[in-house]
Parts: C-alpha cells; sequence; structure tokens
C-alpha cells in the first residue's frame, strides 16, 4: 500500500503538511536523484525508501538509483567505512583499483539520467567518484555523508577528499562529523518514518505473539539492542553489561540485528556474538532478514529498555526508533546518541559495560521515571526527528543551493 | 476607524551550515566570537531554536549551555545566560558583551582546560528559507482560530526573528494587534509577558495561544 504525504499529518501535524507543499512549490518538476549502495538494508536505503516517494508526492520529478557493486567492492567499501571512522586500516591499490572501475560502470549506466537531473543526491562513499566520470553535467551535485568523518585514517581521508571536494555542497548528520571541505558543509539530522512498519502502532497481541515465538518470558523484564553486527556496535560490552546486571535482576536480552548487503563483516561479528552468549538461555541473539521490520518493531515494543551501546556511531536511528516507542534508551557516548539521549530525561549515557549494568538496575527499579521518560521521549522524537522535518530540510538546502548560498532566500 | 490589513502568517525553514571553526577551551571561545561572522552569533542565540534538539534545555543559548555542559564552569555560563540580544543594539554589539563575559572570567580564572575530543564548540550559521503559507487572519477571532494551527517555523518568524526586524523589537502579532484599538493594546500587553527564551518554540506557540485566550497557561 502507497503512502500518501496527508497520511503523515496524524503523526506530524496537518499544519507541517501544508508547509510542505508550500515550500516544494518552486521545486514542482524538477529532477531530483538520489544514488546509494544497497536498495534494502541499513538506515540509508530505509530513508530514501520513504523519502523519494515523498518527493514525487510534493511534485518533484524524483527517482532513486544503485549501484551495482560486487564482493569485492563491498569489501574494499566497508574498509573505507571502517576507515573513516577512525579505523587504521586502508585498501590495496588493487581494491581502490575496483571502487573506480565500479564507479566509471555506474557513471556509464546512470549518466544519462544524472547528467540531467537538477540536483543529484550521492550517499555515502560508495557511489561518490561516479560525478569525476561525469563531467559533462548539469545539475547541483551534494555529497550525502551519513558516517562519521570527525576522524577519518588519514590516508583513506586524502583518496577521498578529491573525490567529494569537487561538488556543490555536502550533508552530514552532525556538525561534529564534517571535514574541512571548499564547498558549503550542511549539518542535516536524519528521521523515522512514523508510518513505516518498523514504527507503525501494532496490536498488543502481534507484540506478545513474536515476543513468545522468539522464546521470551512474558513476565520478566527485557533489554533489547537492535543493530547490525557490526564491532562499532558493541555487542559484546552488551552482553558484558547483560552480565553483571543479571546478578541482581532476571531480566533477558535479545541482541536483534539484520544483514545488508553491503557490510561483509557482519558474519564474523554475528559469530563471536553467538559464541560469547554461550548457552544463557535468557539470550536470545536473533538474524533477522532485511525486510523484518514488522518483528523488529514488536521487539522494541516488547522492549523494558533499549541498548545502544555504540563505540561509534552514525546517528543512531535505532535509538530514534526506540525513543519514538516511549522506552527510555541506555546509549554509548558516541555519535548522535549524545543528541538523542539526554540523562535523566530519555535514557542515560555510559562509557562502559559496567555503566550500563548501573543504568539497567537504575530504571528497572524505577518504573514511575521510565514511564516519564517515555513521554519525553515521543514528544522529542515528534517534534524533532520525523520524515516530514527531515523532507523539509532536504527542501530547503535544493532551495538554498539554488539561490546562490545566501543566509536569506525568499521563495514565491 | 478602519481595520487593519489581514494579517498574512508566513512561515520559514532552517538549513544549518557548518563554519568548520570550533573552540575548544575558553580562549579559543574568546578568539572564535571575535572572528565568525555576526550571523553565526545569531544561530546560536535564536535560529538555534529552529534547530532539531533536546528542548527541556537548562540554558537556551548555546555558549552558556556549551560552557555549563562541556567546560563544566557554572559562574560563567550564568553569565552568558542574561546576555540578551534584545538589550543590545545589533549582534556586533553581542558579540562585544559575549567577549567582555569571557575576558572577565578569563582574567578571574585562567586554567582553563581543553574539553574532551568531541566536545568543542562548532561555529554554525543558518540559511533561512521564508514563503508566505497563504492563511490570512483580518480579525482578533481569526488570529486566535489560526495561530494554534501554525508551524513553529511560523511562531519563530512572526514572534522570535519579527524583533529584529522591528525598530521597537516587536514581534509581528502585537504590532498587528496594535491596530484593534483597546482590544488589541490589551493582548499585545499580554503577549508581552511571553518570555520566548525561556520555552522551546511549541511551548511558546501553547503561551501565545493562551495569551489570546486569556487561559491560564498564556498568563503564567
Amino acid at each position: 500500500m502507497s503512502i500518501a504525504l496527508r497520511d503523515y499529518a496524524e503523526a506530524a501535524g496537518p499544519e507541517v503538511i501544508d508547509a510542505l507543499e508550500r515550500l516544494a512549490r518552486p521545486l514542482r518538476g524538477r529532477r531530483v536523484v538520489h544514488v546509494n549502495s544497497t536498495r534494502v538494508g541499513g538506515g540509508v536505503a530505509e530513508i530514501l525508501a520513504r523519502l523519494v516517494p515523498l518527493m514525487k508526492d510534493l511534485g518533484m520529478d524524483a527517482g532513486w538509483e544503485v549501484i551495482e557493486g560486487t564482493p569485492d567492492f563491498y569489501g574494499v567499501t566497508k574498509t573505507f567505512h571502517n576507515a573513516l571512522q577512525g579505523v587504521p586500516a586502508a585498501p590495496t591499490a588493487a581494491g581502490l583499483q575496483v571502487y573506480d572501475d565500479v564507479n566509471r560502470e555506474a557513471a556509464r549506466r546512470l549518466g544519462p539520467s544524472l547528467a540531467e537531473a537538477d540536483f543529484v543526491f550521492i550517499h555515502d562513499p560508495q557511489p561518490a567518484a561516479i560525478l569525476r566520470h561525469l563531467p559533462k553535467r548539469r545539475g547541483r551535485w551534494v555529497w550525502r555523508c551519513h558516517i562519521d568523518v570527525s576522524r577519518p585514517h588519514r590516508p583513506v581521508w586524502k583518496f577521498l577528499r578529491p573525490i567529494v571536494a569537487p561538488y556543490d555542497a555536502s550533508v552530514y548528520s552532525m556538525a561534529a562529523f564534517a571535514q574541512p571541505l571548499p564547498h558549503p558543509q550542511y549539518i542535516i539530522a536524519p528521521s523515522i518514518d512514523p508510518l513505516s512498519d518498523k514504527n507503525r502502532p501494532l496490536e498488543e497481541s502481534e507484540v506478545q505473539s513474536v515476543a513468545a515465538r522468539h522464546g521470551l518470558d512474558p513476565l520478566r523484564p527485557v533489554v533489547v539492542q537492535v543493530s547490525r553486527f557490526d564491532r562499532f556496535k558493541d555487542p559484546i560490552g552488551v552482553l558484558q553489561a547483560y552480565r553483571i546486571a543479571k546478578r541482581r535482576l532476571p531480566i533477558q536480552l535479545v541482541l536483534v540485528g539484520g544483514t545488508a548487503t553491503d557490510d561483509p563483516e557482519g558474519d564474523a561479528v554475528l559469530a563471536a556474538v553467538r559464541e560469547a552468549a554461550g548457552s544463557d538461555p535468557d539470550v536470545h541473539v536473533l538474524l533477522l532478514p532485511p525486510d523484518a521490520h514488522r518483528e523488529i518493531n514488536a521487539l522494541q515494543r516488547r522492549a523494558t529498555l533499549v541498548m545502544q551501546k555504540s563505540l561509534k556511531e552514525g546517528f543512531g536511528l535505532t535509538v530514534t526508533e526506540a525513543l519514538w516507542k516511549g522506552k527510555p534508551v541506555i546509549g554509548g557516548r558516541a555519535g548522535g546518541i549524545v543528541l538523542q539521549v539526554v540523562d535523566h530525561h530519555t535514557g542515560f549515557l555510559v562509557d562502559t559495560p559496567e555503566g550500563a549494568a548501573f543504568r539497567m538496575r537504575y530504571l528497572l527499579n524505577r518504573p514511575n521515571a521510565v514511564a516519564l521518560m517515555a513521554e519525553k521521549a515521543r514528544r522529542f522524537v515528534r517534534e524533532n526527528f520525523l520524515l516530514t522535518r527531515h523532507l523539509r530540510e532536504y527542501l530547503t538546502v535544493m532551495l538554498a543551493i539554488d539561490s546562490g548560498g545566501g543566509d536569506q532566500v525568499e521563495v514565491a | 476607524m478602519s481595520s487593519p490589513e489581514p494579517f498574512r502568517f508566513r512561515d520559514c525553514s532552517l538549513t544549518i551550515v557548518s563554519l568548520g571553526r570550533v573552540a575548544r577551551n575558553l580562549r579559543e571561545l574568546r578568539a572564535e566570537l571575535a572572528a565568525v561572522p555576526v550571523g553565526s552569533l545569531q544561530h546560536h542565540f535564536y535560529d538555534a531554536f529552529l534547530r532539531p534538539s533536546f528542548d527541556d534545555r537548562e540554558y537556551r543559548n548555546d555558549f552558556a549551555a556549551w560552557t555549563r555542559r562541556m567546560l563544566r564552569d557554572a559562574p560563567l555560563a550564568e553569565r552568558l545566560s542574561v546576555v540578551d540580544p534584545l538589550d543590545c543594539d545589533d549582534f556586533e554589539d553581542v558579540r562585544d558583551r559575549l567577549i567582555e563575559v569571557v575576558e572577565e572570567r578569563l582574567a578571574e580564572d585562567p586554567r582553563h582546560a581543553d574539553v574532551p575530543d568531541g566536545m568543542e564548540f562548532r561555529f554554525l550559521r543558518s540559511q533561512l528559507v521564508y514563503f508566505d503559507t497563504g492563511v490570512r487572519a483580518t480579525t482578533i477571532r481569526e488570529l486566535k482560530e489560526r495561530l494554534p494551527k501554525t508551524t513553529t517555523g511560523s511562531v519563530f518568524y512572526h514572534f522570535v526573528e519579527a524583533r529584529f526586524r522591528s525598530p521597537q523589537k516587536r514581534d509581528d502579532y502585537s504590532s498587528w494587534l496594535l491596530g484593534f484599538g483597546d482590544e488589541g493594546r490589551a493582548l499585545a500587553d499580554r503577549l508581552a509577558r511571553v518570555d520566548f527564551q525561556l520555552w522551546s518554540l511549541p511551548e511558546t506557540r501553547a503561551r501565545i495561544a493562551g495569551c489570546l485566550d486569556g487561559t491560564p497557561e498564556g498568563l503564567s
């Protein structure tokens, strides 16, 4: 079932929808193309799956293209991903050649569509080099970087910088993620879709059914972490925190992750997590397919508390999802988690497994505090992190770039 | 007396641009305050109201918030929190006052350490896109009915930013209400008591609506 812009009025407010329609008027008929590296799995694909139809709904000629990589290519771009987040790793010369070859082929295949577009948004490093292989282009090109590149491993940034510098602008999820580049650097926080299967309200019976299917005891507290099996999400640290808290509390732990075609390290991390979990019947390590959105929704709703104990994080949309469902979050002091988790208001920031264990005990012994946090958390997301706000900021950036970059832009 | 022109509800949308300038300690903050464009100061005082952020904040201007949360300098945060652009001639005057407060603190206690990595003050500026909503009010009653249904961007435009466009530093709603004689003046007097610097924009909108309706929330 397709979802129209007006369907968001209940979650975001009708006035917000009216404003989007007004703001988008000067952009009607303009060709806007997004390019990323995967159609399913991961936050970027989830956002584009909804953002692009809404842009169409507003009268733009919006499209979404995906580059076609090889396993070697995704191996190289995963190394990029890690290195840009500070891991001292670098692709080989052969790997860099694979990266360039895939981007050249993407430029050849997508060229006719991209060269004529008014705005092209290239998401993350994987397709970033398309621009250098498409010298004849007429629109504005924006590099949308979803990851934390604040402290990149220098050799990899030295390779990537000349690739992204020629863009007309770049966009980051947080000011702290930006790198000096010779073009305007916009800050746009990402968002969640309140009408998606992952976030829409569910019947309690469905929540209970999913929990029962995964063997959760309905009478005991459940702590859930939802994230890819990625070392930066620190699933082993979550297990350590659980074991400390378990000495005092009859808790159950769910570590639930999906797979993404552009993440070749997931299997190795999953194996390490399963080994660390051992035979504890209260630890549930679940690998779900990328389209298991309702199931994840149900598990988040079943959670008493949600963890996101990342060591490095982009924005941390799983935190936003949990807050939207009224769950306090115990989060690592990393990336966008810091913007969302406010001590004593929406959860707690922690630096260690011990800290996470203490906050689990603190919250599970204070149901009244949890109820107050739930209310604040949901309001916080409604006012700041719904898809409609994200869409508005994309429109605003396009209008600002189109106007030449002045501080104040008047649109008819 | 003729009725004023209809009130035209306008709206604005913010996009944030990184200046790439950071301060890791109080001396760097002082140096950057002297160097950044005034638009950045305006962003960190007011445009930030439109920025996605947790709204139950202790301090509303970013300088006071950062010195309290990251530098952990409570006296400085308190002094910065009362620097009020509405008391200043313009944002160059705001800049001078901020620098004066910071220099005074540096003279009192020069031992200011760097904040941890990732906790730096990052200077930003705004690009604001303005547009007409097409909504009009021709009577006070229509203003009362329609204002609660406007966006926070519209409230920002008419109630916050308007003060920097108006020689009297007056918000747009009050300016328009003053064209309605005693009733309008009474309502404008009530609106003057809504201290937008203490509230998030949704809260400010609720208080303005309360003032126009005469409900306790608006008068508190």
